[in-house]
């Protein structure tokens, strides 16, 4: 009897690697049936609220919990006192879960409150008595890195200085015939998530806990929390809740020790959901940073030396401060070529608010600062700014900063070169619509006073953890037949923090296993350590763990149908085939009762530390790079700005999700304008000024302009399917783009960020009569 | 207090509601409908919007006794079963969900613009979800599904 053509053919998978397949959590999004971490709700659970410091700086004389224990509808009031080990931190546990003696920032926690409504709880904080003695607040990072200046963490070595990573490369007196030197501030950026922080701990029969909570690493946060609460690790049992994107503020803990032990205290589910203002003190914030840089080069063109100086604001406690100065300092030259190389990055302790990561990490800083250079270089030498930059761009083969060599292909030219020749904008004419002007429906011009300015910037980011850390991931796959069909079950651990990644997963387990149905298993501690969906690393570590695993997998079905007399070399369209793509065997036959699984921690090439006298090294285990041009419209009587268009260019590898790419480079791209023109935590002497979304602006949809962007695939050799991380790059290279239009529209040599009006338009000191 | 509301065509009430509450808290916290978003709590990022006798508001913004005897329509009332309203469709099909934080009440705001006008430009379509916020996108795929949603809407018109 001959075979059906069913049996015969391998069905088409759709959805592998390289198609942009729907989200699979897109329905329950658009629907509001999403579970996000504050949408949690559990029979009897208590509402838990934080009593935080006004004071950035004081010395906790007393706390006197009566009055807040007394609230009719409070359940407990915790202090440090309660807190088994009161300490935690994600590189150095240098920060109290519970304030002890010191405050050392405004918002610093100092007691927690668990009631039954979440107004009761506020108010009963509230309630709280702390007896402060203020200290003066160290708010300058530069004045903390003196001598004389108060050391904030008297046990951390080194006083203030958190960590100092110098660069040393080749000539240390350089000479050159052109000399550019600049001084550049960049001020502090917010991730402002659009979900604040929040969760759910619940307590468990064991003693220990389950804790549902949104965040960028979830086997981070168990082993802070099992710390804080010297619990053993496998009682603190995390499971991953919605999360309402991330960029860098989910990597630190905010109230995940707090309902922790409040739940225990309690016997009751707790949990916790942040406002929008306490949002902005509930987590780390981007580096500001103070970059003096110094560029010589030959009257060609060529760069002789880069020397520089960064300063990145740490604020009260480490966070990765520790990282964030290794990547500004090893990246702090650029995607360019430069023989002599002096850099000295500090990161610093002040009692401003923690920094840590955001999308960018250090290299943000570093591209504003040495892009605007690379303008000031090439106005002194006459040149196009393009030019220059693609004179001394890295290649293949090319050593940045550190001496290490670049080893897939760069193309930071070509990157530059398609974003110069797109076609611009059309120049305005006639009347315009007030929503195409600076100030738009403000009515603040009809087009006069408006000038256009064009600019260009390139950017390197590091992709994956970097300088020696033990990167890697774990996926459990298993293949199974269910209701008639085989499906691939994928298990990790790994934050979607909206980028995409659970899709991603399921594209490559189509790839590797040629089924069509993928069921992305909830990421929870069950399952070994993905890292942290951070460093644009999450689709080549755990992308790359998850295609090992499948690849595993496969091998073991090929075994079993050898052992049933099939010379199988392959899985396709749900069949077993031969070597020469000859259907054998129906997988779901093959498989009958029997699962295949596997469980498989993966790792990139190791990186090494670097020398922590020159800092030469093999720091970074991959390169990911983008270019922008930026087209703005400057109203210089009123300093108002308007970003008309937003061209972009990044090579990313292998665009495993094409669709994904896009969205990723477009917020990435939204994040660098808004950190050019709008957004900044204004800090006074300490204490945040605009904690709120009516004070602290990010783009909306009217500020963002079209965003054209042109994709390369070159192929990185050494990881999976050849991908570069996406993530980071277009927030690098987005901001300097902008102020460098707005340089050359209006000829104001500006260099801070974020522009204000103020930058543009001399305002007169008192207020006009 | 109590707070009768009629919610996605649904008589509702509401029991010891106290008075600083808001219909947004209302919604999430004591009629099951968690779709609605509280990200800022201030009107600013629209997060929240609903519909409040076929207006568009942010439930934020609304305290909870003011929706006394009103009619609330929320992003979970636009669906019928399985099937996706068109906007909800054309969110899901041009990739503007990424986290989807912003998407519940983004998807409320473009489906009051789409409904109100169907031919918006693409200026007039950004003035009008001035007021949502989103982080994750850029906002290029969510104008992508605008236009794809009002070309749908149009079309049955």
């Amino acid at each position: 009897m001959s075979k059906s053509l069913t049996e015969t053919q391998t069905a088409t998978v759709t959805g592998a690697i390289g198609d942009s397949p729907l989200r699979p959590d897109g329905t329950l999004k658009v629907k509001g049936e999403f579970a996000y971490s504050s949408d949690l709700w559990h029979e009897d659970m208590l509402w838990g609220a934080t009593l935080r410091s006004p004071h950035p700086h004081a010395r906790i004389r007393g706390i006197d919990i009566g009055p807040a224990l007394a609230t009719p509808g409070v359940y407990a009031v915790l202090t440090h006192e309660d807190v088994p080990d009161n300490v935690f931190g994600l590189e150095h546990a240098d920060q109290p879960v519970l304030a002890e003696t010191v405050v050392r920032y405004q918002g610093e926690p100092v007691a927690i409150v668990a009631a039954d409504h979440p107004e009761t709880a506020r108010r009963a904080a509230d309630r709280v008595r702390v007896e402060y003695e203020v200290l003066e607040p160290v708010t300058d990072a530069e004045a903390a890195m003196r001598p004389d200046a108060p050391v904030l963490h008297p046990t951390h070595p080194g006083g203030n200085v958190v960590r100092h990573v110098p660069i040393r490369r080749g000539d240390p007196e350089p000479v050159a015939d052109v000399v550019v030197r600049g001084e550049y501030t960049v001020g502090m950026q917010d991730q402002a998530f659009l979900g604040p922080e929040s969760g759910m701990a619940v307590p468990a029969e064991d003693g220990g806990l389950d804790l549902y909570v949104a965040t960028q690493w979830l086997h981070a946060d168990q082993r802070q929390v099992a710390h804080a609460l010297r619990l053993p690790a496998e009682k603190v049992r995390l499971h991953l809740a919605g999360v309402g994107g991330a960029f860098g503020a989910r990597e630190d803990l905010s109230m995940q020790i707090h309902a922790s032990l409040l739940a225990l205290r309690t016997g009751k589910p707790v949990k916790i959901s942040y406002g929008r203002e306490e949002s902005f003190f509930g987590h780390v914030h981007r580096h500001p940073a103070v970059l003096r840089y110094e560029h010589g080069a030959t009257r060609a063109g060529d760069l002789v030396y880069v020397r520089a100086e960064i300063v990145l604001d740490g604020g009260a406690y480490a966070s990765t401060t520790s990282a964030v100065t290794g990547n500004a300092a090893t990246l702090g030259a650029g995607p360019y070529q430069v023989p002599n190389v002096s850099i000295d990055c500090y990161g610093v302790y002040t009692n401003n608010p923690p920094c840590g990561a955001m999308r960018g990490f250090g290299a943000v800083q570093a591209c504003f600062a040495y892009e605007s250079q690379l303008d000031k270089l090439a106005e002194a030498l006459g040149m196009h700014p393009v030019d220059v930059r693609i004179r001394n761009a890295v290649t293949e083969g090319a050593a940045i900063a550190t001496g290490q060599l670049v080893d897939s292909e760069a193309p930071v030219a070509e990157l530059l070169t398609l974003v110069r020749e797109r076609p611009l904008p059309p120049e305005p004419t006639g009347p315009r619509d007030l929503r195409e002007l600076p100030g738009g429906v403000s009515n603040t011009t009809h087009g006069e006073g408006v000038v256009r300015g064009v600019g260009y910037a390139v950017g390197i980011k590091n992709v994956g953890f970097s300088e020696g850390f033990d990167d890697y991931s774990t996926a459990r796959v298993r293949l199974e037949v269910i209701g008639g069909e085989p499906v691939a079950m994928v298990h990790t651990a790994a934050a979607e923090v909206g980028q995409g990644l659970v899709t991603l997963q399921a594209q490559i387990a189509r790839t590797e296993l040629g089924v069509q149905r993928v069921v992305i298993q909830p990421s929870d501690t069950t399952v070994g350590s993905a890292g942290s969906s951070s460093a644009s690393r999450q689709s080549y570590v755990t992308g790359g763990a998850v295609k090992a695993a499948c690849e595993q997998v496969r091998a073991g079905v090929l075994e079993l149908a050898a052992a049933r007399g099939f010379a199988a070399a392959g899985l396709a369209g749900g069949k077993i085939v031969s070597a020469g793509e000859e259907v054998l065997a129906d997988l779901v036959d093959v498989l009958a009762a029997e699962s295949v699984e596997r469980t498989v921690e993966w790792r990139h090439r190791p990186t090494r530390p670097v020398d922590p006298l020159t800092g030469q090294g093999f720091a970074h285990v991959q390169y990911a790079f983008a270019a922008h041009r930026a087209v703005v419209d400057v109203d210089v009587e009123l300093g108002l700005v308007r970003v008309v268009e937003l061209a972009c260019a990044q090579d990313v590898g292998k665009a495993i999700n094409p669709d994904a790419v896009l969205g990723q480079i477009q917020g990435g791209s939204a994040q660098g304008l808004g950190l050019a023109v709008m957004e900044e935590i204004q800090v006074v002497d300490g204490v945040v000024r605009n904690p709120s979304f009516t004070d602290y602006l990010i783009p909306t949809v009217l500020d963002m302009p079209p965003m054209p962007i042109d994709v390369l695939e070159r192929a990185d050799p050494h990881a999976p399917y050849g991908l570069r991380g996406v993530g980071e790059p277009p927030t690098l290279s987005s901001t300097p783009a902008i102020v460098a239009a707005i340089r050359a529209a209006t000829g104001i040599a500006l260099t801070r960020v974020p522009v204000r009006p103020e930058h543009i338009v001399e305002v007169s000191p008192k207020p006009l009569a | 207090m109590r707070v009768n509301v009629e919610v996605n065509g649904e008589a509702m009430i509401a029991d010891d509601v106290w008075p600083g509450e808001s219909l947004l808290y209302v919604l999430r916290e004591r009629l099951g409908l968690p779709g609605s978003k509280n990200a800022c709590e201030q009107g600013e990022c629209g997060s929240c919007t609903v519909y409040l006798d076929g207006t568009p508001v942010c439930a934020c913004l609304v305290a909870a006794g003011q929706a006394e005897g009103r009619s609330v329509r929320t992003v979970e009332g636009l669906s019928t079963g399985d099937e996706l309203d068109p906007v909800q469709e054309a969110f899901v099909r041009t990739g503007a969900v990424q986290c989807g934080f912003c998407t519940p009440g983004l998807v409320v705001a473009a489906h009051e613009l789409v409904h109100r006008r169907p031919d918006a430009s693409d200026a007039e379509i950004r003035e009008a979800l001035a007021g949502n916020l989103c982080r994750c996108t850029g906002y290029e795929k969510i104008l992508d599904a605008v236009r794809l949603a009002a070309s749908q809407v149009g079309e049955r018109a």
